[in-house]
């Protein structure tokens, strides 16, 4: 009889995991507690650093699982129990056996109303990055509340992230590159709005990054070096910030018609209660803490369950499904050994 | 020996007493008289007045009250109130009795001090004395009292808890000393007279029976004079510490309740007042559990007890007079009612870190032209949210109102205030002064109670100032706005600047009963928690305010409510980074939620303002 892994959670991670581990013949149990797989990658527009969309990346991976992965949608799982050396994993009121645990939880973005004096949810043309990607799959372009084109686009990069007044004192490392990004389709969207971004650093550390940030002020997108100190509504919905600009050490004030929060990545908080279930403690930001960061990323402390994805903290999509690809070899592994 | 004779009895055992009680007699009376001396002509004419005046007598009654009975520690726990009292005014009784009974036994003569103290010692017989045996019974039954508070006492060494601290202070060694000569004073006497009874068949209920048990296993006689020697030694010693120790509150106390019913307080500057009340704290520790500090953080060696006993022996330390958020709570909690707040502020003011033109550079900004002027402050463009729930508040009352700050205002000086830095505050503080006066306002209406306090104190503005929570019950009694009440939950926290600071607790609670119904936490009101926020202190970190935050929303039963209202800006901040699933909210935005015929509510609420000028950059 071939052993089950539960997966918990149908992102990148989640889906990676899965096409390797039936590949290696074992059945799977996939669990997603939102109605469709993807997770916040399979709600993104586009996809840095070369702009494809989203949507090949969720279907590439979903078109290569097969019928031995049992796809659990809408399924939250509540509890996880050890039973003679195998796993209970309880969703939804129903319990089913795995004989190992992969967590491809994800994240949250980090909730923008948090940082009050942004003015996400209190003025109506503060959005996030996420809503911004949806603007971009609807509409092509992003939108004031009234209809019109936003004229003046101002990203507000690390918000929720190296920020310890909430909390959140680590690099969420994927927005600098995802505002850079974005900053350009707002620019070829709208070719006549001027757009800013206010920035501590750019920290563009992957292959094509910095050709992306280049390309951006080459087609004129404005980069501030400043973190934005409070905002404010304006006539027509626009919204005065301000922000001091540190490079020429002065306070700035400016109206905008769109302000986009960069919204960095939390720990799930319910998560949290899996941890709690298995005997992991989260690491001091909150996420999954790995056994061995260099050496083994994809182990936790606890027997039989294996970690991928940004559940360990702020990942990228190559870096998830690296991971799931390790993951994987280590749940074959540890289910061969015994 | 008999003391109707005329001579007085003497031994020499008696000297160490004497002399200890008359070096402590001159050096009190010549410390008080030096104190009072020092006081300003100002004071020292109020301390003249209030003499003859009908507050010397409530004086004396609040001495009675808290000096002797302890009624601030009683509030805080029973078992320790009755340990204070039992030693204050117990021994209090031991002195007023002994001296009675003397008085009766040598028919109204003047006694030296020592014969009432050691009267067993003369005076073995008492029953030819008219009410010996209730003088012997009342004496014993006295000394038993004050035996039970110092057992306590010595229980407090081991285990605090029951007598309702947590935390004790950490004392020197010389407090240490005389502690011990203390808790020996009242046994030992208990020993002298057991003795003497017993080789008497003398004393009362107490003394005389453990004297005849001692007798039977003991030789006692070889006790005697060795025991009232030990008596005499250690009450001798105890005062020859007092001016040392932190025992001197003991007298300093009751000139401080004199002090500060004739109307002295602190000034802007340490002053003789002071000393005075340096020297009445008692270092009891209840300021060490009233501190979130110690209690969240287990920071438990910088509270005011060790700052005002580092301050009156020397100079304390950057750590010691920082690390306060400066929330009051210890103020409120103070059985001898330090003013602790005023000494460590100004203990703050020492060091002055700004220079005469620091805010030099500030110009430009204008103020609105209003008749009701409202102010966010700082902390409100943090939470714009508040501003806007209050603003869209005034516009329902038709209250013709103007935002005086929205494009911006200088900082109202409380921070710098509460930094010490006194300076640099009185510069934006007359800049502003200007500005505000210059808007024309006859009402000013903040939402911040960091700046409502900073108003009231330091401003001097002749037109009435508001917390938003006040204004808006007014609006709601001239019925300029109505509520709905509903089932809401409402747990609301005092903002430390708006409770203790400014004794606004009442208003917002009058007004979230429109909307709601209340719940109380146990520490509300003026035993309310600091939110963590606080300006007041910069050595902590975020992680250690948050762990504050938490606490303090835990408290405030966060768990049995719907939502957390505060008043204030910053505590709102602090929550809601502090949570992660609780609602916090101002009362401003519970109440708009709560008003009447709000239909749209907060919408295009600042595209009416036409008078908003679009800024561009």
């Amino acid at each position: 009889m071939s052993k089950t892994v539960a997966i918990i959670g149908g992102g990148i991670a989640g889906l990676e995991t899965s096409i390797q581990l039936e590949k290696l013949g074992y059945d799977v149990t996939l669990y997603e507690k939102d109605k469709a797989l993807g997770g916040h990658a399979g709600k993104w527009d586009r996809l840095f650093p070369n702009r494809r969309h989203a949507t090949e990346v969720i279907d590439s991976l979903t078109s290569r699982i097969k019928d031995k992965v049992q796809i659990n949608l809408a399924a939250t799982v509540n509890q996880i129990k050890r039973e003679n050396g195998s796993f209970l994993v309880e969703a939804n009121g129903k319990s089913q056996k795995a004989d190992a645990i992969v967590l491809t939880t994800g994240f949250e973005l980090f909730p923008a109303n948090k940082k009050e004096e942004y003015g996400y949810g209190i003025f109506e043309n503060v959005i996030t990055s996420a809503e911004l990607e949806s603007m971009f799959s609807s509409n092509g372009k992003p939108l004031m509340t009234n209809g019109n084109n936003p004229a003046k686009v101002a990203f507000i990069h690390c918000v929720g992230s190296r920020d310890e007044k909430v909390n959140r004192p680590y690099c969420s490392k994927v927005c600098c590159v995802t505002a850079v990004k974005q900053a350009i389709e707002v620019k070829e969207a709208i070719p006549t709005s001027d757009v800013y971004c206010f920035y501590m650093d750019l920290r563009m550390f992957g292959p094509g990054y910095e050709d992306l940030y280049k390309e951006a002020q080459v087609k004129g997108v404005n980069f501030i070096r400043g973190r934005l100190s409070e905002t404010s509504e304006m006539e027509g919905g626009r919204v005065l910030i301000k922000a001091e600009d540190t490079l020429s050490s002065k306070p700035l004030k400016m109206t905008v018609d769109m302000v986009v929060l960069m919204v960095g990545m939390s720990p799930l908080p319910s998560t949290e209660k899996l941890l709690k279930d298995l005997e992991i403690t989260p690491n001091n930001d909150g996420f999954v803490q790995v056994k061995d960061y260099h050496l083994e990323p994809t182990h936790t402390e606890a027997d039989g369950v294996f970690v991928a994805g940004a559940c360990t903290g702020p990942n990228n999509i190559t870096d998830s499904v690296n991971a799931a690809h390790t993951a994987a070899l280590e749940v074959h592994k540890y289910l061969t050994s015994e | 020996m008999n003391l109707h004779a005329v001579q007085i009895p003497f031994h020499p055992f008696v000297l160490p007493f004497t002399i200890g009680l008359i070096f402590l007699v001159f050096y009190i009376v010549g410390k008080w008289i030096y104190w009072v001396s020092q006081f300003s002509w100002e004071d020292k004419k109020k301390i003249i007045r209030g003499f003859f005046s009908l507050k010397t007598p409530q004086a004396i009654w609040e001495v009675f009250m808290e000096s002797l009975l302890h009624r601030k520690v009683f509030r805080r726990n029973a078992l320790l109130g009755y340990m204070h009292m039992s030693l204050a005014f117990g021994w209090f009784l031991l002195i007023v009795f002994g001296n009675l009974e003397t008085r009766f036994f040598t028919h109204g003569r003047i006694n030296p001090p020592y014969i009432p103290i050691f009267f067993e010692f003369f005076e073995h017989d008492l029953t030819s004395l008219d009410y010996g045996r209730f003088f012997t019974f009342t004496m014993d039954l006295l000394l038993l009292f004050v035996l039970s508070g110092v057992g306590l006492a010595y229980f407090k060494r081991f285990r605090s808890k029951p007598l309702g601290m947590k935390n004790t202070t950490k004392h020197s060694t010389i407090d240490r000393l005389a502690l011990t000569a203390l808790w020996l004073i009242f046994p030992l006497r208990l020993l002298a007279e057991s003795v003497t009874a017993g080789l008497y068949d003398a004393g009362g209920f107490i003394t005389n029976s453990i004297g005849t048990f001692m007798m039977t296993f003991l030789p006692i006689q070889h006790f005697y004079y060795p025991s009232w020697w030990a008596y005499s030694i250690a009450l001798g010693a105890f005062f020859v510490f007092i001016p040392f120790t932190r025992y001197m509150h003991i007298p300093t106390e009751i000139l401080l309740i004199f002090l500060r019913k004739y109307g002295i307080v602190e000034k802007a500057i340490h002053s003789t007042y002071t000393q005075v009340e340096l020297s009445s704290c008692s270092r009891c520790g209840i300021c060490i559990d009233a501190c979130q500090l110690g209690s969240d953080l287990g920071i438990v060696s910088t509270q005011s007890t060790y700052l005002i006993k580092s301050i009156r022996y020397d100079q304390p330390t950057e750590k010691l007079i920082d690390s306060c958020m400066a929330c009051t709570r210890c103020d409120q909690l103070c059985p001898v009612g330090i003013d602790i707040a005023s000494i460590r502020a100004n203990e703050r003011k020492m060091i002055q870190l700004f220079q005469e033109n620091s805010y030099k550079y500030i110009n430009g900004y204008e103020y609105k032209k209003a008749k009701v002027a409202y102010f966010a402050g700082c902390m409100g463009h943090l939470t714009p949210s508040v501003y806007k729930a209050t603003l869209a508040l005034f516009k329902k009352a038709g209250v013709d109102y103007n935002f005086i700050d929205r494009d911006g205002s200088i900082c109202c000086g409380r921070p710098l205030q509460l930094a010490g830095q006194e300076d640099a505050a009185k510069q934006l503080i007359e800049k502003n002064i200007k500005l505000i006066e210059n808007c024309g306002a006859t009402v000013l209406v903040t939402s911040c109670p960091i700046c409502a306090k900073v108003f009231t104190d330091s401003y001097k503005l002749k037109i009435p100032i508001y917390h938003h929570s006040q204004y808006l019950l007014m609006l709601a009694k001239e019925k300029k706005l109505k509520f709905e009440k509903s089932d809401l939950q409402i747990t609301y926290h005092d903002p430390c600047e708006l409770g203790r600071g400014l004794g606004v607790y009442d208003e917002p609670r009058e007004l979230l009963g429109m909307a709601g119904k209340l719940i109380e936490s146990a520490n509300s009101r003026e035993n309310s928690l600091c939110c963590g926020g606080s300006l007041g202190i910069t050595n902590i970190s975020h992680e250690q305010r948050n762990t504050i935050a938490s606490i303090t929303l835990s408290e405030l039963a966060a768990d049995k409510a719907d939502v957390v209202a505060t008043a204030c800006p910053l505590c709102k901040k602090t929550f809601k980074s502090a949570s992660e699933n609780v609602r916090i909210a101002d009362i401003s935005e519970i109440m708009l939620d709560a008003v009447q015929e709000n239909a749209n509510k907060i919408q295009s609420e600042f595209v009416q303002e036409k008078e908003i000028e679009t800024i561009h950059n």
